[in-house]
């Protein structure tokens, strides 16, 4: 009696062994099935992706082409220790830097005052045509916003020299003077972007319920209360998305806007010179591949604390609103 | 209190006029400039209305379109292959992520987040691209480096994860394999989150003109974004293709031809299709992408 009872459970043990095995093995193969699909977006991480960031390593290297990544000779921080005393350095993150803090601050508070005043206009016809343009920048390369900028800033035949002209103001050298572009970029920066982020807001807008505003129209609040008390708090989660976001780019310029808007000249450099642009002129002649690359890693790093941190930040006071 | 809501409304109203003004005008005064005589242009400036009317900037254009048919083809090629192959490797690899059962999800997740945070920069994968994989110069180069995208792989799973499982369940019980549920159950339900990915794949594709500047050598495979940078900062880049038009008729003075119109009018037919195809997918943009997805 005792031994087939123990039999049963013996059988009953090996029984659930069995299905156990079973299941983990029918787990294994789902897992290696769906393992499977993942293998040529893997690949494309770790070659494009990972095997750059093992070749950063040429920063602490005195990079000769012909010796390659590995063959180069090491240097230690000679590469950062030359760029960090050059003249160079206090230019370009200058620039990248406070260029990145501007576009953040005015491409916030632009887009959300445009997407509230979007949300005002009732007409449907309006709001399309209006939604329309506003993205058609978005588009755009900056190859075409260049051609668009130098119609506009051309010294002899560009439309701004022309319309200065017409009260008496003679033309302005745009593209000969740095001191114009600390305004020429953020403007061109704007424009191009406002339209998307704004309809982002805008999107967030509707979906605001609107027994809200309605409540707060009975109470006597007018549309500028409802602004401040309604829609501008319920537009600080996205913009607190947006902005972490967007806060590794204070180090990470936009290589299109301020290499083709300036037109690489030169004598610009001071007011449009960035990280981005400076490594790419490195690149091009070719020489210094190392202290370019030192540049390079810099600015990843730099990059990676700021979202990382503004996150962690952003954790500590509301977890909800993090990113990760 | 009626009053006053016209006048607060009349003013938006102005206010959004100018505002959509300074984003159409632009174009106005590109095809202005393209439709303008050289000398009049030079003269006058630019303008919303051509001072005297002329089509010989285009005539140069089409008489000698080789260079242009070129990065046309050379464009659309890669545009079209890449944003076919990346949305094939985007979802095969969203897909497993979407999966609240597949065990490698969260390591695997955070392997393609990280590359979102972190990059090795411009140098290591020039390196990498021109020395290692010999990718420098071919018309692959336009592609493979831009096979994945890590925020798109990211909306994408976040969009499967909305599909009700019994779907798949029910699909497994029938003995369908992952991809087979993958492309004939998950795929005709995501068609919203496919449209607007591949349009944006695909206008990055187009739009793509630093890629170019920095592996390509080869004029016969400019892209065309690039193809109208070099014609806007070289006049040589215009008059050399000129040169070569009949209508120059062997013309050895380079004054004499159109330049400054010419490259307006490169810039219209090189860029004005797809300016024109896009804005009808502009919901597609403005939808569907928000950033919230990003989360878990």
């Amino acid at each position: 009696m005792l031994k087939g009872d123990s039999m049963s459970v013996l059988q009953k043990q090996e029984k659930r062994d069995v299905a156990k095995r079973a299941s983990k093995r029918k787990a294994f193969r789902e897992n290696a099935e769906l393992s499977v699909l993942l293998i040529p977006g893997i690949l494309y991480f770790l070659i494009f992706c990972y095997l750059p960031m093992i070749g950063i390593i040429v920063a602490f290297k005195d990079y000769r082409n012909n010796l390659g990544v590995f063959g180069s000779k090491w240097t230690g921080l000679k590469n950062f220790e030359f760029f960090f005393t050059s003249q160079d350095a206090v230019r370009i993150f200058r620039n990248t830097i406070g260029y990145g803090i501007a576009f953040i601050i005015l491409g916030l508070v632009c887009a959300v005052i445009v997407a509230l005043l979007l949300y005002e206009v009732r007409s449907r016809n309006c709001l399309k045509f209006y939604q329309t343009t506003m993205i058609l920048p978005h588009f755009l390369s900056w190859v075409i916003v260049g051609y668009i900028t130098y119609i506009l800033l051309e010294p002899n035949m560009g439309v701004i020299n022309k319309i200065l002209g017409i009260f008496g103001i003679e033309g302005l050298q745009w593209y000969s003077e740095p001191k114009y572009w600390i305004f020429i970029l953020p403007i061109v920066n704007i424009w191009k972007t406002v339209g998307l982020n704004c309809i982002m807001y805008y999107a967030a807008l509707m979906g605001v319920d609107k027994e809200l505003f309605e409540a707060a129209t009975l109470d006597g609040a007018g549309r500028f209360k409802q602004v401040i008390y309604i829609s501008l708090p319920m537009l600080v989660p996205l913009m607190i998305t947006l902005t972490i976001l967007h806060v590794g780019n204070v180090i990470r310029g936009d290589f299109g806007l301020f290499y083709t808007i300036p037109r690489d000249i030169g004598l610009l450099y001071p007011t449009t010179d960035i990280i981005d642009t400076y490594v790419y002129r490195g690149l091009r002649t070719g020489d210094d591949i190392g202290i370019t690359a030192a540049v390079g890693l810099f600015q990843s790093v730099v990059g990676f604390v700021m979202v990382v941190g503004t996150n962690l930040i952003v954790k500590k006071i509301n977890p909800e609103q993090s990113l990760f | 209190m009626n009053k006053k809501l016209t006048v607060g409304t009349v003013l938006i109203h102005i206010f959004f006029i100018l505002f959509s003004l300074s984003f159409l005008i632009p174009f106005i005064l590109i095809i202005s400039a393209s439709f303008t005589q050289e000398d009049a242009l030079v003269a006058n400036g630019y303008a919303l209305w051509p001072s005297e009317f002329s089509l010989e900037s285009y005539q140069y254009v089409f008489s000698n379109p080789d260079r242009l048919i070129n990065s046309y083809k050379v464009t659309i090629f890669y545009s079209v292959v890449a944003t076919f192959l990346s949305m094939i490797v985007m979802m095969l690899m969203a897909y497993p992520l979407s999966r609240p059962n597949y065990r490698y999800r969260r390591g695997v997740t955070f392997f393609i987040f990280f590359t979102m945070l972190f990059s090795g920069g411009l140098i290591p994968s020039y390196i990498l691209i021109t020395k290692y994989l010999h990718l420098g110069n071919t018309v692959w180069v336009y592609i493979l480096p831009y096979l994945a995208n890590a925020f798109h792989i990211i909306v994408i799973r976040t969009f499967f994860q909305g599909l009700p499982d019994s779907l798949i369940e029910s699909a497994k019980i029938d003995g369908a394999g992952e991809l087979k549920i993958l492309f004939s159950i998950i795929m005709p339900l995501s068609k919203p989150v496919i449209a607007t990915i591949s349009l944006l794949t695909l206008l990055a594709r187009w739009n793509d003109w630093n890629t170019a500047l920095i592996y390509i050598r080869d004029t016969s495979l400019y892209s065309l974004q690039y193809l109208l940078q070099e014609i806007l900062r070289n006049v040589e880049f215009i008059e050399e293709m000129a040169q070569s038009s009949p209508v120059a008729g062997g013309l050895i003075d380079t004054s004499n031809i159109p330049s400054e119109t010419i490259r307006f009018a490169m810039c219209i037919v090189a860029a004005g299709p797809m300016l024109i195809i896009f804005p009808f997918f502009q919901k597609y943009f403005a939808k569907g992408l928000t950033v919230g997805a990003v989360k878990g």
